[in-house]
């Protein structure tokens, strides 16, 4: 997958963001790399697992990936955690405290924002986190300072003994650019646990005496950050603005502005607000340019001195050329019109679940069965929420969907009355947060029937591995966990747990119509894996037989990327009412003989050239 | 051309290869010494998005980004989005396409249509249009997968180093992972080579000589 995992001091190489990081983190001598997967940051432990002599695991969430590398660098190795922004929140709770306790072995949280929401539920600024839990940030620019930046953020955890934020955003993470590797791996062997309860045991009697000792870090990370190198000036001819800036923001700043003075800060957290006010005295105007949230720019202005940033510059997005260029010209006073561009009308192309995908046959059942209210999760199955199905009304955060269908239930309102509460979630979704929902609605006697759509892989995210999947980060087998017998651990009634092969459409129309009937909660299990992983079995495709086609359109009601219209025809009924007839077409490349649009299709127009034995893999228990 | 800085897009559908060719891309202008970044807006791309794949190199890149209006080699894998991603391009520039065209569900279904004739409309537009049938030619070889390479083939005569640098990293990529495939990608270079010169619609403006 990546020959820089064998490369030669000093040679060089075209990495991600994401991969520069992993290949520091060997070479800083990490024995413990821990995360779950999230866009923009799973292939940082993806490639992590290529290097020896790192230990590095999926965790089921990312407090757990946090607590992980907090043990191991009590134990005095150096470790590392990885998430995308939103599972900072998650893993919040182990740092703050751990910030307060402070580190033994270098501990490194690399956070990725997606700035611009290219697959996210929400835009939010990690760095707000370094100021809340008094932790210094590194903010990369590409892909060469993520590599320089992680590998120097161990010693300074360990000097400082805090916990460091590198914090990346999808534009270094995932930006392909080139790589001079310094070094190979120096090992830092692990002293042991050094058991010493008075700094380990945060009772409020240990925690209070750390709190002086935590602001006197704060004080002493501001004097470094005054002098680190890090935090540089690139001086530059024009002296009319000066920008202070940080990540790729820097890069979009120097192509858009290259005769421009600009004080980039590496070290953005705490800022070095002497070296800026320096700054500020040799140019005319001051600029900040910052993703996302004005949190330099409020500190600076807090220090007393006039700066530009969020008045002339959006609050949200990347700060590209296209966005800098007509927010910051008028401060010349040069007017900036944009350049007027052929306009062009194409249709968009949303993304869409895949051909054979086991999460159509739920949505096929969800869209065909009134007065639901469908409450969603974080995963491919939040694609149900677009055409054809329509079928998903929340979708806020990772495991929300058991809990807010618990709370929607027992808010019923007046147009709820007859409503049934689904809640839709998929089986790693289910495991990283999504368990403690159903035990509680079980334990306050709730009314909500669960979709677990197990398709064993976290799929959006490009088929990872999770407890439910058989296999480990390194692709060994590993324990699989039982989603039946963990329903029923949990306490949903054997009789309501209902095992479902999502290709039998027939099967689980009339389960979700039966389940949602029954006044306790219920859950229904699927167990199709994945069409894009290697659990999936590729068959011969099936067709349509024209002469039987009879253009009902049920079959493109399914979703599928593999049918689509051949012809629409209008024809006049009986009745004289005139209707559409659709009739399909299935491409041949795409289909994968799945068998689930046979169930649509009730003229038994679709078949396969030569039918052949169906490989079914219901578990023994279902 | 600007400051030295040679900006290529690469546009398609997520799952045909868009990413892997601009990556050989960025490679190989890697390996001739030109500072090279390259970057994705693909989102969830791998569930049939919109896919376009940035790649700048030149003496020195900052953002990976390129700006509206300013890229010089469009290569589009698909019809519809070649012409969605036309006003990325120069005046000056050149687009690539494959005709190839690919409807989503919501054009299936009726909601959108597709664009009668994307082709003519990009032509209109009095950029260097070059357009054939990578598919035909793919298949002529065997191979749907061959589409990547021969898309390559067809830019390789409108890069600042010969085709020939370009061809040769590609095979010894095969050659190295998957050596049952580099003579018949090699087939498909020359194959898309070739059609990005004779099979294809081909449309230069007058003023330009290139």
């Amino acid at each position: 997958m990546n020959a820089v995992v064998h490369a030669q001091t000093e040679s060089r190489h075209l990495l991600s963001g994401n991969e520069a990081v992993a290949r520091a983190a060997w070479e800083a001598g990490v024995r413990v790399a821990a995360a779950y997967p999230g866009t923009p940051a799973t292939e940082i432990l993806e490639n992590i697992a290529l290097y020896p002599n790192i230990y590095s695991e999926w965790s089921v969430n990312e407090k757990v990936a946090v607590e992980v590398a907090i043990g191991a660098s009590l134990a005095g190795s150096r470790a590392l955690a990885a998430m995308k922004h939103v599972g900072m929140n998650v893993a919040s709770d182990a740092f703050m405290t751990q910030s307060l306790a402070g580190v033994v072995g270098g501990l490194v949280i690399v956070v990725a924002d997606d700035v611009g929401l290219s697959s996210s539920q929400n835009e939010q600024d990690s760095r707000y986190w370094g100021r809340f839990g008094h932790m210094p940030i590194l903010e990369p620019a590409d892909s060469q300072e993520a590599y320089e930046m992680v590998k120097r953020a161990f010693p300074l955890s360990e000097e400082y003994e805090t916990p460091v934020i590198v914090r990346m955003t999808t534009r270094v993470c995932h930006v392909k650019a080139m790589v001079t590797v310094e070094s190979q791996r120096i090992e830092h062997r692990a002293a042991g646990f050094q058991k010493n309860p008075q700094r380990w045991v945060m009772t409020p009697a240990n925690a209070k005496p750390r709190l002086p000792l935590l602001h006197e870090r704060d004080r002493k990370l501001r004097e470094l950050s005054e002098r680190v190198d890090l935090n540089a000036i690139f001086p530059g001819g024009d002296r009319r603005i000066g920008f202070v800036t940080a990540g790729p923001a820097f890069m979009h700043v120097r192509e858009t502005f290259p005769n421009a003075p600009v004080l980039k800060l590496g070290f953005s957290c705490p800022p070095p607000l002497a070296k800026i006010r320096d700054f500020a005295s040799q140019v005319e105007t001051l600029v900040v340019v910052e993703e996302t949230e004005p949190l330099l720019e409020i500190e600076i202005r807090a220090a007393g001195l006039d700066v530009h940033g969020k008045d002339i510059l959006p609050r949200f997005g990347e700060l590209a050329p296209s966005v800098l260029r007509p927010a910051v010209k008028p401060l010349l006073g040069e007017p900036y019109e944009v350049p007027k561009r052929p306009g062009v009308n194409v249709f968009p192309r949303p993304p869409t679940m895949c051909a054979s995908c086991p999460h159509l046959g739920p949505y096929f059942a969800l869209s065909h069965i009134r007065n639901l209210n469908i409450v969603g999760d974080i995963g491919c199955y939040t694609l149900g929420a677009g055409h054809p199905w329509n079928a998903l009304d929340t979708c806020t955060c990772m495991g929300a969907s058991l809990s807010m269908a618990h709370g929607m239930d027992k808010g019923r309102g007046e147009s709820d009355e007859k409503k049934s509460i689904v809640a839709v979630i998929g089986d790693s979704t289910f495991l990283h947060m999504g368990m403690q929902g159903l035990l509680n609605m079980i334990y306050n006697r709730g009314n909500v029937t669960v979709l677990l759509l197990d398709n064993r892989s976290v799929g959006m995210t490009g088929g990872q591995e999770n407890p439910g999947t058989g296999q480990d980060l390194h692709g060994l087998p590993a324990p699989r966990v039982d989603f039946a017998k963990l329903a029923e651990a949990l306490g949903v009634r054997p009789e309501r747990i209902r095992m479902v092969d999502p290709y039998e459409l027939p099967t689980i129309v009339k389960l979700v119509r039966e389940e949602i009937k029954m006044e306790e909660p219920s859950i229904i299990i699927t167990n199709r894996p994945c069409s894009l992983t290697d659990r999936f079995e590729r068959l011969q495709p099936y067709t349509v037989i024209d002469d039987k086609c009879t253009g009902c359109g049920n079959c493109i009601d399914l979703g599928c990327p593999a049918i689509s219209v051949a012809r629409r025809e209008t024809v006049t009924a009986k009745s004289g009412k005139s209707k559409e007839l659709v009739f399909a077409h299935i491409d041949a490349n795409t289909c994968t003989g799945c068998h689930m649009c046979v169930g649509t299709c009730a003229p038994e127009a679709i078949s396969q050239p030569q039918p052949q034995n169906r490989t079914i893999w219901i578990q023994p228990h279902a | 051309m600007h400051d030295g800085i040679i900006n290529i897009l690469v546009v398609g559908i997520g799952g045909q290869g868009v990413m892997t060719a601009a990556e050989m891309l960025a490679r190989t202008a890697l390996s001739q010494g030109y500072d090279v970044k390259k970057t994705e807006v693909a989102g969830m791309a791998q569930r049939g998005g919109v896919v376009s794949s940035h790649v700048r190199f030149g003496p020195k890149v900052y953002s990976p980004q390129i700006d509206a209006g300013e890229a010089d080699l469009l290569v589009g894998f698909e019809a519809a989005e070649s012409l969605r991603w036309l006003p990325q391009l120069r005046p000056t520039g050149v687009a690539m396409v494959n005709t190839l065209r690919i409807a989503p569900p919501v054009v299936s279904a009726g909601l959108y249509d597709y664009p009668v004739d994307p082709i003519s409309e990009l032509a209109a537009a009095g950029i260097e249009v070059h357009a054939f049938d990578a598919g035909a030619i793919a298949e002529e070889l065997g191979n749907a997968k061959l589409i990547n390479t021969i898309m390559l083939g067809a830019i390789s005569d409108h890069l600042p180093f010969p085709a020939e640098v370009l061809k040769t990293n590609i095979i010894e990529g095969f050659r190295a992972h998957k050596p049952k495939l580099a003579d018949i990608n090699a087939k498909a270079f020359d194959a898309g080579r070739e059609a990005g010169h004779v099979r294809a619609f081909s449309q230069r403006p007058a003023a330009q000589t290139s």
